[in-house]
């Protein structure tokens, strides 16, 4: 009993940062319909700077709020400059172009800062939480960590639903030509959009790092896992994201303390195929298919 | 009368092989037999997205079977070559019809996904079952020059030979495949999926096939590799190689046999030119091994920007008439996309 | 549609042979590798220095090496090949081998044994290295190994503790360097053996030779009764969860692990989130404490962190890097500052600059011309002992390098000693025997006598 709790709980922690990286695509499909393959290349940058901060500063939250920043920036930046060009242009093009901009964000990242692991700091203490004498697997940092995803994701919905600029992220993705027509400047909210999106994948980034270290390549592994959460979800859902995101932590934590670390691979494999013959679009599409 | 045509044009291609690997050094003959193992997969991979509308980041899991199959057909089979090399296609064809059925009703990003999950969990097979597939350490692989050439002739020209003359043979089947029936009924259900199901025509089966072909091809290439690098472990398969296919076919250009030459000269020439480039201005060791992946990837960038039809497409504008049907096969990644006016907003 | 294919062709045709000709402009060098046997070592000292093999020139010798520069096995190991190249500039800079400069080149494998295959491919057969130095990683070798010995291509001191490098009559070319994980097992399995009667016993080791073969060596000395959980973990997930919560339930009171430093980190900072506090012994490539503060320091803020690294047991087979009285250190130290001030003074920098000297010392007794075969000889006539605590196995039927090692404790983010220096073999039932020959010291010059 206490090692299921332990790996289910582990597994919720984890798999919040999955419904981060989800998240961050999500929203870059609904506005864009691009994969951004480098969304963890990306994440990785910002965590750089994060710990440039840091280490001036020596205070963790300007570090924190930094990254946000740059998380925005970036985002924004990328949009305008990189993807701009060839949103209209065949889709595949575009995953070559952000696959591209990955490679060039983990070299980069080795130019300026060296390919050596970097320690980073965690929110808060990760000494593990107890109830009483059962030890709970998870620590304060964890908390937070659930805690922060969970609000932004909430904050996003807002956003969505209750703002005049949701709305008119929401006509960009679905009705862009009916948006134009109404006066809403595409290219502002496309770059809006992808700015949210850096600013979610730097959340991300901090937040897992202390657990992968930080060098270029440390969110590869991540953004998979992100990826298939998304998958899983449903691109077109926000809430998909989160939700399929903890799924894949607790089955590939489960999978992996009962039946060992080797099959996790196999069993994140099992579990979004299983998904995907059930419901090809992900748990939470509802759009309507054409059928013939 | 079209296979004619083909196979004067491979015989053509194979003599002026024969004469590089001759002309050229032997390690430049690694190199060619390299492009050419790397040609057979992104060939089939190319076909499967530019024809059929279908996308799969994960053809480096179907390289992998074939590598392993052709691994252990040699260590303990001893097999010849030519039955390896058959029998590796028929393994990923194999493996392709069942990933194939599994996958018919995903599009899009979906479709990618689950070839990207599978591009990451196959190789994890040879780590849990090591006894049979060797592990982390993997299995080797060796050929040796038949006695019939001589003792002193260049091992790596003979992998050069080997390996173009199987991938000749595949771009040859490869162009009847796509002037045929079958090929034609790809492009149709890529252009409109509905359309070519009121035609009549069996969407899922066509689908599968497209699977079960681009497969086979990924399969062929993965013991090609496996023949010329001598070793297959878990380490030659990783996601990176999935996504160098991938790019391979979209940086050669979509749905063309020629796309996949360039795709697969792209892969294996430029980032080593582009590191030569690089040691020669003597940078500082991080900067020195890191500046060859930054520019790849501007690489990446720049070519999509600047020839959005692909390396094919891009000659094909500065040479020839544009061919009416190369702009359309790109929409693999859109399959799903809403018709924007016609879909409701289905979510949260 | 007939001449636009037509033409198609043509096109294909004609570009590809125009792409390669250029290629093949640009390539340097077509000449065949040739393990000529040319006039032998020459052993007047004042001979003229002739082109006696490949890579040799009357100026320089041209060695090469495949490394994981980038990538996910780039942290930490891509400083030992600069370390090496640090100690070949000094080398260089007092005179070289017999007034011949070393020339280094090491290209990025990124850890996958394809690339691995053809930048090795390129070494030999176009930039005609005379040997390959201390080449990375076991899957990534074994791709090249069998290629290397066909083509007679010393392939020296390679850098893996895999014991498959020892096969005389298999890979007469291939020689280890590092002590191998087998013996390293073995040598921790008996402290701990010793020191932990009765005490339950966890491994948590890599899903790779790295670990297997490790756990092979710790079972000839631990009696399995005394194991009671053994989790494996693969280098790309670093979510260990699972494995220390297995470890926690079986109730382990000593975790062995044979891990590289990011995962003995992750260790230990998922147990302390699981609140899970055995003894830790880790081997010595995943223990440099230097790499291993590195990777804890900033999860400061708990108390019980600064007693991470305390504690944890070990191995070296390196003199301990905190040592202040060694000559070996101290020699390291001097050239890590002169030439790599940039890297951290850590086990990976110690570990490229130990394996230069060594590939120096083999270098000068193969002789004023040597040709490929010298090299050979050299090595399997034995090496004086050289940074290492333990002597080399080198002989003509054992290509094994390092034998021993020494048990240690970290304190202050430094290995102390404990105990002598043991040595012992690679076979289960081998016995492990103190070695207590003082380690030479290092000369005076840093430049071994030829």
């Amino acid at each position: 009993m206490q090692e299921f709790l332990e790996f289910a709980l582990g597994g919720l922690a984890v798999g919040m940062i999955y419904a981060a990286i989800g998240l961050s695509l999500v929203l870059i499909w609904r506005g864009t319909r691009i994969l951004n393959y480098s969304q963890g290349g990306m994440a990785m940058f910002t965590t750089y700077v994060a710990l440039i901060v840091i280490n001036h500063t020596g205070n963790y939250w300007e570090g924190f709020g930094a990254a946000l920043a740059a998380g925005l920036l970036l985002g924004a930046v990328l949009e305008r400059v990189v993807i701009r060009p060839i949103e209209n242009k065949p889709p595949l093009n575009a995953v070559i172009v952000t696959i591209g901009l990955l490679i060039f964000l983990e070299g980069l990242a080795g130019i300026i800062y060296g390919g050596q692991f970097r320690s980073f700091p965690p929110a808060f203490s990760i000494v593990g939480l107890s109830v009483g004498h059962t030890a709970l697997g998870i620590s304060r940092t964890d908390l937070f960590t659930a805690a922060a995803v969970l609000t932004a994701a909430l904050l996003l919905a807002a956003l969505f639903r209750f703002t005049a600029v949701g709305l008119r992220l929401r006509a960009t993705a679905f009705a862009p030509n009916v948006a134009r027509l109404l006066g809403v400047r595409i290219g502002r909210v496309l770059t809006l959009g992808w700015a949210l999106a850096g600013l979610i994948g730097a959340l991300a980034g901090v937040l897992v790092t202390p657990s992968t270290f930080l060098y270029p390549n440390s969110m590869d592994s991540i953004f998979v896992l992100g990826f298939t959460a998304a998958v899983i979800g449903g691109l077109e859902s926000p809430v998909g994201a989160i939700v399929g995101g903890l799924v894949l932590g607790v089955v590939l934590n489960l999978a992996g303390g009962y039946l060992g670390s080797d099959l996790v691979p196999m069993f994140g494999l099992a579990a979004l195929m299983l998904v995907l013959m059930v419901r090809p679009s992900g748990l939470f599409s509802t759009t309507a298919v054409r059928q013939v | 009368m079209t296979l004619a045509r083909h196979t004067g044009a491979a015989l053509l291609v194979a003599v002026v092989i024969f004469v590089l690997t001759i002309r050229l050094g032997p390690f430049r003959d690694y190199q060619i037999a390299e492009v050419a193992a790397y040609v057979t997969a992104v060939a089939g991979l190319t076909y499967l997205i530019g024809l059929s509308g279908q996308i799969s980041i994960g053809h480096g899991a179907f390289m992998a079977i074939g590598a392993y199959a052709s691994a252990l057909l040699l260590l303990h089979l001893h097999w010849p070559l030519e039955a390896v090399f058959a029998t590796s296609a028929l393994a990923g064809a194999a493996a392709g019809g069942i990933i194939g059925v599994a996958a018919a009703r995903l599009r899009g990003p979906y479709l990618a996904g689950a070839t990207l999950l599978l591009a990451v969990a196959l190789p994890s097979l040879a780590d849990k079952y090591a006894g049979v597939f060797g592990g982390d350490q993997g299995l080797s692989v060796s050929v040796t020059t038949p006695a019939w050439l001589g003792v002193s002739f260049p091992p790596t020209r003979w992998l050069a030979w080997l390996t173009c003359a199987a991938a000749l043979v595949t771009l040859v089947l490869l162009a009847n495949l796509g002037r045929s029936r079958i090929g034609r009924s790809w492009r149709a259900l890529r252009d409109n999926e509905v359309a070519a199901s009121l035609a009549g025509l069996n969407v899922a089966r066509m689908q599968i096939l497209a699977f079960v072909v681009s497969s086979a091809c990924a399969g062929l290439g993965g013991a090609l590799l496996a023949v010329v690098t001598d070793i297959v472990s878990p380490g030659n398969f990783t996601l990176t190689l999935s996504i160098s296919l991938l790019t391979a076919a979209i940086l050669g250009g979509l749905g063309s046999l020629a796309g996949a030459l360039w795709g697969g000269l792209v892969l294996v020439f430029v980032p080593t030119y582009v590191q030569d480039v690089a040691t020669s201005h003597g940078l500082s060791s991080a900067a020195s091994s890191n500046v060859p992946i930054a520019a790849y990837g501007v690489v990446l960038i720049l070519v999509m920007l600047l020839f959005p039809s692909g390396i094919q497409g891009g000659l094909r504008r500065l040479l020839g008439p544009v061919a009416p049907a190369a702009s359309a096969p790109f929409n693999a990644l859109r399959r799903h996309a809403p018709a924007s006016e016609h879909q409701e907003e289905g979510t949260t | 549609m007939k001449r636009t294919h037509r033409a198609n062709l043509a096109l294909v045709a004609g570009t590809a042979v125009t792409a390669m000709v250029i290629a093949a402009c640009g390539s340097s060098g077509t000449s065949t590798p040739s393990s000529s046997p040319s006039a032998g070592a020459s052993s007047s000292s004042s001979a003229a220095l002739t082109a006696s093999a490949p890579g040799i020139t009357a100026t320089t010798i041209t060695i090469g090496s495949h490394q994981p520069l980038t990538g996910v096995a780039a942290p930490g190991y891509d400083e030992i090949a600069p370390a090496s190249n640090a100690y070949f500039q000094y080398v260089n800079a007092h005179g070289g081998i017999y007034g011949r400069k070393i020339v280094y080149k090491f290209l990025n494998d990124q850890y996958n044994p394809t690339d691995t295959s053809t930048v090795v491919h390129q070494l030999v057969l176009q930039d005609n290295v005379y040997a390959i130095f201390n080449g990375l990683g076991t899957p990534t070798h074994l791709a090249v190994a069998p290629f290397l010995n066909a083509q007679k291509v010393p392939d020296v001191f390679v850098a893996s503790g895999c014991e498959c490098w020892n096969a005389p009559a298999k890979w007469p070319d291939t020689y280890g360097w590092q002590l191998d994980y087998i013996r390293e097992g073995k040598i921790l399995g008996q402290y701990v053996a010793q020191h932990f009667k009765g005490k339950k016993i966890g491994y948590f080791s890599q899903d790779d030779e790295f670990g297997m073969d490790g756990v092979k060596g710790l079972d000839d000395e631990i009696p399995k009764s005394q194991v009671v959980a053994r989790q494996t973990y693969n280098p790309t997930n670093v979510n260990v969860g699972p494995q220390v919560a297995a470890l926690k339930a079986a109730g382990a009171q000593v975790v062995i692990s044979f891990s590289v430093p990011a995962f003995t980190a992750l260790l230990q900072l998922t147990s302390l989130k699981l609140k899970f506090s055995p003894q830790l012994v880790v081997s010595d490539v995943g223990s440099d404490p230097t790499t291993l503060g590195g990777l804890l320091a900033a999860f400061g803020k708990s108390k019980k962190l600064s007693a991470l690294t305390s504690g944890i047991i070990t191995d070296g087979y390196l003199p301990s890097l905190g040592s202040t009285n060694n000559s070996w250190i101290t020699l390291f130290k001097k050239i890590h500052a002169q030439y790599i001030p940039k890297l951290p003074f850590d086990g990976n920098v110690a570990y490229g600059l130990a394996a230069g000297y060594t590939f120096v010392q083999a270098m000068f007794k193969a002789g004023r011309n040597p040709t490929r075969q010298d090299l050979l000889n050299a090595i399997n006539g034995g090496l004086p002992q050289g940074p290492s605590v333990a002597p080399y196995a080198y002989s003509a039927t054992d290509h094994n390098g390092i034998t021993g090692a020494y048990i240690a404790i970290i304190k202050n983010g430094a290995l102390v000693q404990k105990g002598p220096v043991l040595v012992t073999d690679t076979s289960s039932s081998g016995a492990i025997t103190p070695y207590t020959t003082a380690q030479p010291p290092a000369p005076a010059s840093g430049i071994p006598a030829p």
